[in-house]
């Protein structure tokens, strides 16, 4: 084992002294790193309540409370493919963001606010119209829980998409690279994604 | 500050704009990783001997069969706060601290990767904690449904409150999980990414492995309780019905969601304890730490198999047979690589130049206990022997043996071991021999008679029991007093010692590793140059050098 150690030796030499600065002054990349692992750890909290609501819905007798025949499907499907829309209008932003078209960039960006503050509306419009409420029963629970949760990332995503924007106006912002606009999209894709599985658990397996 | 004559190391503070001995920092919103870390430890300590006290009164009431010395309902909230404090306040901020000063200074990198996410997660202890504590306060006393909070117990609000100690319960831990999660990704982005030149994975330390592989569970597995503790938060405030069956919820979903963290949790307390093992037992064996590739990997295999544990909680939680054949074997496979570290340990010390100052004293204490509560635990993973002890004071002795005789010996082993370099002075090894003596009786008497009781069937959580179970009572009362008693030679030897301690050299242990390369303190930023790492940690009995430039690391080392 000692011995194995002692023969990593070499590789010192392809690491000159000031790599240690280089390797050092990477906050960018630390902060996407870091992000990431937040995120990952983030969709565990998704996973819990996934697994939570499959758990309850395949064990509980009466999973629809009285009076209640489903969930409306045709309008959460227009709300779907608007906020899955809006992940590939971020990803144009960013692209134009990387080719300083900064005007592409904010009229791309505002797009993918604009789309994101839809989705959050027919939301709203579509929890005033549901005959159960939060409390009613664990269905109930689960529907407002799943979307409310989601939801207020969607909120986040959108007001972190206004820092951004608002960022975008302060000069020589992207002088040292723009994580905040990558991690914003990356936050942005990953709320999507969730919403992909969430409608399929919630509104297609009725 | 007496002003003791401090050879060399008072230069490096002049440079600085911050002065090395000023105790306001302290108190401040400093970003540096090691005021940070005392800060965690001793905030932590201080909630320690709070939740010590609260022992102490539970164990003064169990002294006799009746339930004599305090109202029931107070002794519910006192073993829920008691149980509260010292994972929330205790283990986690002090193990948090403990990492926060040690693995920047062992990996060679001047701070955290996030050092203002650092000092937020800090400051988010001493709220949580006050909030935890605030809740004496309410006209309906604290929560009372153990640590766990199992609904429906803590579901129940007979006095009708509008905020219950419950609510505030949840509201705390929710505030120490953002907390935990906050500090998990600095430390994962900064094992990852900020490893001085050289400093390889498997050139790091087995401490650094470990704290990666417990914040790597913080991750995965803490969300789960975040989950269960928003939907508990909502049945208590709201009255939805996650986990009230009445209206079609499941309470056993709770514990899923608890016990998917709470087991792989006791990992995350216990990792770096191994790891602090791994330190110390090198460096006053004067031996290379045996396997440590192996040692090193064995904390990741932890980590993965943790995660497949929980269910070995709930065994009498109407679990189906698979599922409990499934998780007991899942549960013993735990032994294998735990028991690779057992044997890696005993093999490091093995005809090793032993020298049992405090810090060695407390870590070879703690490694018998760790073992006598690893066949314990072998024991409980066993369903038909779990289904016999379930809810007693078996698994009560079982888990103070791995809190306080294997975790919280193993952090006194390392504040004794790491005090020089945190403070630069010495500590007295008289106090603290005495404090290991005291500490090692006391935890056996406190928590082995605990063994005995769960066996003959006297449940936890009662504050009356019968008479028969009177002799191994007053036993662990006994033990749980002089275990208080133990913390005063702690404290007088740490106060004292830092007022006026002999001034510590660089490496008083003459250790190897990066963080006793430099003076003692560190100063800010903790090395002049990057350390440029040529061989790997453990080198004792070999004449390697662990570094290119040893000389340039410290400021004024050419004076």
């Amino acid at each position: 084992m000692d011995s194995s150690l002692s023969t990593e030796k070499p590789d010192v030499a392809i690491a000159p002294p000031h790599a240690a600065h280089a390797h050092e002054e990477d906050h960018a990349g630390n902060s996407m790193f870091g992000f990431i692992v937040f995120l990952l750890s983030e969709s565990v909290i998704f996973l819990s309540f996934f697994a939570g609501y499959i758990l309850v819905k395949t064990t509980t007798p009466n999973w629809l409370p009285a009076g209640v025949s489903g969930l409306e499907v045709s309008k959460p499907a227009i709300n779907t493919v608007v906020l899955v829309a809006s992940s590939f209008v971020a990803y144009f932003a960013e692209r134009a963001l990387k080719k300083n078209n900064l005007l592409g960039f904010r009229l791309l960006w505002l797009l993918t606010m604009a789309m994101g503050i839809y989705f959050l509306v027919g939301q709203a419009i579509e929890w005033s119209e549901l005959e159960f409420g939060f409390s009613d029963s664990v269905f109930g629970g689960m529907f407002y829980l799943l979307t409310g949760f989601h939801g207020l990332h969607v909120l986040i995503g959108v007001l972190l998409m206004g820092i951004m924007l608002a960022k975008s106006f302060v000069p020589n912002n992207y002088v040292g690279g723009h994580v905040g606009v990558d991690a914003t999209s990356l936050f942005w894709h990953f709320v999507d994604v969730i919403w992909i599985v969430l409608f399929t658990l919630i509104y297609i397996w009725q | 500050m007496t002003n003791v004559p401090v050879e060399g190391i008072a230069i490096p503070d002049v440079a600085h704009p911050e002065p090395q001995n000023n105790w306001r920092k302290y108190f401040s919103f400093s970003t540096d990783h090691k005021v940070i870390g005392i800060q965690y430890l001793v905030t932590s300590f201080i909630f320690f001997l709070i939740g010590g006290l609260l022992s102490m009164v539970i164990r003064a009431e169990l002294i006799t069969p009746q339930s004599d010395l305090i109202d029931r309902t107070l002794y519910n909230s006192m073993f829920t706060m008691h149980g509260t404090i010292m994972i929330f306040l205790w283990i986690f901020p002090s193990l948090v601290g403990l990492a926060n000063y040690l693995v920047p200074l062992m990996i060679g990198a001047r701070d955290m990767a996030f050092p203002r996410l650092n000092a937020a997660a800090f400051w988010m202890v001493p709220v949580f904690g006050i909030l935890l504590m605030t809740s004496y306060f309410l006209p309906a006393g604290t929560a009372q449904a153990g640590w766990w909070s199992y609904p429906p117990v803590s579901t129940q609000n007979p006095t009708d409150s509008i905020i219950t100690g419950e609510f505030v319960w949840l509201l705390a831990v929710a505030i120490s999980g953002v907390s935990s999660i906050m500090g998990a990704v600095n430390f994962v982005t900064t094992i990852v990414r900020m490893r001085a030149p050289g400093m390889t994975f498997f050139r790091m330390p087995a401490y650094v492995w470990t704290v990666f592989s417990a914040q790597i569970i913080q991750l995965a597995a803490l969300p789960a309780l975040t989950a269960g503790a928003i939907m508990l938060l909502f049945d208590v405030a709201a009255g939805t019905a996650f986990f009230n069956p009445d209206k079609g919820g499941n309470p056993v979903l709770y514990q899923h969601f608890f016990w998917f963290y709470s087991h792989p949790a006791v990992y995350v307390m216990v990792l770096p304890i191994f790891g602090v093992f791994s330190e110390i037992f090198p460096v006053y064996s004067r031996k290379p730490l045996f396997g440590y590739r192996v040692v090193a990997v064995s904390s990741l295999l932890i980590t993965t198999v943790s995660v497949l544990v929980w269910v070995h909680h709930m065994y009498a939680s109407n679990t189906p047979g698979w599922m409990r054949m499934l998780f007991m074997a899942t549960t013993m496979l735990v032994a294998v690589p735990t028991g690779i570290k057992v044997f890696a340990w005993v093999a490091t010390i093995w005809k090793g130049k032993l020298r049992l100052d405090t810090p060695m004293l407390f870590c070879l204490g703690a490694l018998i206990m760790f073992v006598f509560a690893g066949i314990t635990g072998v024991m409980l993973a066993s369903v038909p022997i779990d289904i016999h002890v379930n809810n007693t004071y078996f698994v009560v002795g079982h888990f103070h043996y791995i809190v306080y005789g294997t975790i919280t010996m193993g952090m006194f082993a390392a504040i004794y071991h790491w005090f020089p370099k945190m403070t630069g002075r010495m500590y007295y090894e008289g106090l603290g021999k005495l404090h290991f003596i005291l500490a090692f009786i006391g935890v056996n008497l406190n928590f082995f008679p605990m063994h005995p009781l769960g066996l003959q069937g006297m449940l936890r959580r009662v504050s009356s029991y019968e008479p028969e179970y009177a002799f191994w009572n007053v036993v662990a009362s006994i033990g749980a007093f002089l275990l208080g008693m133990s913390t005063i030679p702690f404290i007088l030897n740490m106060v004292g010692a830092w007022v006026q301690g002999k001034p510590a050299p660089d490496n008083p242990w003459r250790a190897i590793g990066l963080e006793w390369l430099v003076s003692s303190p560190p100063p800010v930023e903790n090395f002049e140059e990057l350390p440029i790492v040529v061989s790997g940690p453990y080198g004792y009995g070999k004449s390697d050098p662990l570094v290119e430039n040893a000389a340039a690391l410290k400021e004024g080392q050419a004076v």
